[in-house]
């Protein structure tokens, strides 16, 4: 102890400012309605009643890129629909994350061929990727509970740097 | 006026102030997009409206933002891989998308199903419906509003999900029909499994309809809204529930029986309205059906092989393979090369959640599928959107989209 503690004693807590902004980001995480294919069947599958996404503060979808901060690409990536991905992510507002959900998105998965991406981190800096095809409800929480553990890890700024 | 003729106002030389005087909302015809990115497409289905206020005048639908190329997969894959690449087309109705494609080739390899077999597959086949259904009664109520709907409808499909995984080891995409048969036998201890959904769901299904069906808010989203007449559906194609609702009384488990359903008795709902509140009812007249038939294959599920043995196409069982040697050699053909299939033809189609479902392949005698063509109910039934659409809302065309349950998946493959 010491410094302000001191003076002030138990009644307050004294933290780093980009500590409690990175607690605030990590807890009000709004992600946005990627979804393409299967995988955003699971996806709904995760927020809906038997899995609950609620209860990590996680359930507040928005359709629009400008409201949202966590792009879940959940499902495979065509080459007619990459500009369109990279669009909707431009449009988010920093800081922004990104969770690859499903074998499709993170490598392109079985489909290796003309119409796929290879993954989805060929257009967009990625996060986290979550296997499966498509991945359980619970791996795509395991998921999102890595991400909340950068955030607050506050390493954010080093993932941009690594992106570009 | 088309799209194409509709008037592009430029800011040319009479500046800003010319332009904002001239305009008059009244006299002019917007054009916008509505997806690919949209919550009430059902993934990414991009509609290009064009509209005159809240009115619709033309709607056409652009596809091919899930472009998988799976059609063209399936032509590096055997015969049996190639099941696991047909399954990911329309992901709401797994079963039935395998169900079409292992049909086809059991023509063209004449091979017969056992009976427990078909039992299995007509019980996947119905509980996938099911499964399917409820997703379409959770978004559509989402869309217009109802979001319990939603709650409930996920709520209930897990008890699907559990099943399936318990049968096939995955939630979704199972790759479990293959020509044949199925992969697996039933699990122990399925009937309690499945006997409480069939117990389960008759009382879910009531409470959905105490929601939705005499709600005055429904009615008055769904009711007289996106008609389709009974000729409109036959020009289109339009099969499944969407044409069950314009009186078009067509099922192919009933007219043109496949695997057990020759065996049951079941009714086809049919409504003559051919609005979106018909398609909600046949929706759920069907799902109750469903409930019958499961508990029907139930009852009758024959004791036996549940897979075709010929050693020739199936691998040996693993307790084979320790003593025979014939078996061994099987074994490693079919692993390393898989079967070949008599070069020709075949069209073999089922009753998916969403209508006709039919699988077309060529073989030109090799271990591959020369060419794999699905028809896929969701892009014939989606051609018959802007025809429902136009002259309505744009709130209206919200309904319309959702009681046509278009899996996108499906429709680009």
């Amino acid at each position: 102890m010491g410094g302000v503690s001191d003076t002030l004693g138990a009644n307050f807590m004294t933290t780093k400012l980009d500590k409690l902004v990175n607690w605030a980001r990590r807890s009000s995480l709004w992600p946005m309605t990627f979804g393409l294919a299967c995988c955003a069947i699971e996806m709904i599958g995760t927020t809906m009643p038997r899995h609950d996404l609620a209860r990590f503060g996680m359930e507040a979808f928005r359709a629009s890129p400008r409201q949202s901060d966590l792009m879940i690409v959940a499902g495979r990536v065509s080459q007619k629909m990459a500009p369109v991905l990279r669009q909707v992510y431009d449009q988010m507002t920093e800081p922004k994350w990104v969770i690859s959900m499903g074998v499709c998105a993170s490598s392109g998965g079985m489909f290796n061929n003309y119409a796929l991406i290879q993954g989805v981190d060929q257009i967009v800096p990625v996060d986290v990727y979550v296997p499966g095809c498509p991945p359980r409800p619970e791996m795509l929480i395991d998921g999102i509970m890595l991400l909340h553990d950068r955030i607050i890890k506050g390493d954010y700024e080093s993932m941009q740097v690594a992106a570009e | 006026m088309s799209i194409a003729e509709s008037v592009v106002r430029t800011i040319e030389d009479k500046g800003a102030g010319a332009f904002v005087e001239s305009y008059d909302p009244a006299e002019e015809n917007m054009v916008i997009n509505l997806g690919p990115v949209h919550p009430s497409t059902h993934g990414v289905l991009r509609l290009v409206l064009e509209l005159s206020g809240e009115t619709v005048l033309d709607c056409r639908p652009v596809i091919g933002y899930l472009h998988t190329g799976i059609e063209k997969e399936c032509e590096d894959q055997t015969w049996r891989g190639a099941v696991t690449a047909v399954t990911r087309m329309d992901y709401l109705a797994p079963f039935h998308n395998e169900q079409a494609f292992s049909l086809a080739v059991e023509k063209l390899l004449d091979l017969e199903v056992p009976p427990r077999g078909k039992y299995i597959r007509t019980l996947m086949s119905e509980l996938g419906r099911l499964s399917s259904h409820l997703v379409w009664f959770g978004t559509s109520g989402l869309d217009m509003g109802a979001m319990s709907a939603m709650f409930y409808g996920f709520r209930e499909r897990e008890l699907f999900l559990d099943f399936y995984e318990m049968v096939t080891g995955l939630r979704m995409n199972h790759g479990y029909n293959i020509p044949g048969g199925v992969w697996q036998d039933l699990p122990e201890g399925w009937e309690e499994v499945c006997a409480n959904i069939v117990s389960i769901m008759p009382g879910r299904i009531d409470d959905y309809e105490s929601l939705l069906t005499e709600n005055p808010i429904w009615l008055e989203r769904t009711k007289g809204v996106g008609i389709m007449s009974i000729e409109d559906a036959v020009r289109f194609g339009a099969t499944g529930p969407i044409g069950r609702a314009a009186g078009l009384d067509w099922d192919l488990r009933r007219d043109m029986p496949y695997e057990a359903y020759g065996e049951l008795s079941f009714e086809v709902p049919v409504a003559s309205e051919g609005d979106v509140y018909a398609r909600y009812q046949v929706r759920m007249a069907e799902m109750r059906e469903s409930i019958k038939l499961v508990g029907q294959v139930m009852e009758k599920m024959p004791e036996g092989d549940y897979k075709n043995m010929d050693p020739k196409i199936m691998p040996p069982p693993r307790s084979e393979l320790n003593r025979s040697m014939e078996a061994v050699i099987h074994h490693f053909k079919l692993v390393t090369q898989g079967y070949t299939v008599p070069a020709g033809d075949a069209y073999a189609a089922v009753e998916s959640p969403r209508g006709e479902l039919g699988a077309y392949v060529v073989s030109d005698g090799g271990t591959a599928p020369y060419r794999c063509h699905v028809r896929d109910p969701s892009f014939i039934n989606l051609q018959s959107l802007a025809s429902m659409a136009k002259g309505g809302l744009v709130a209206d065309l919200i309904a319309v989209i959702a009681s046509v349950d278009p899996v996108m998946g499906g429709v680009d493959r």
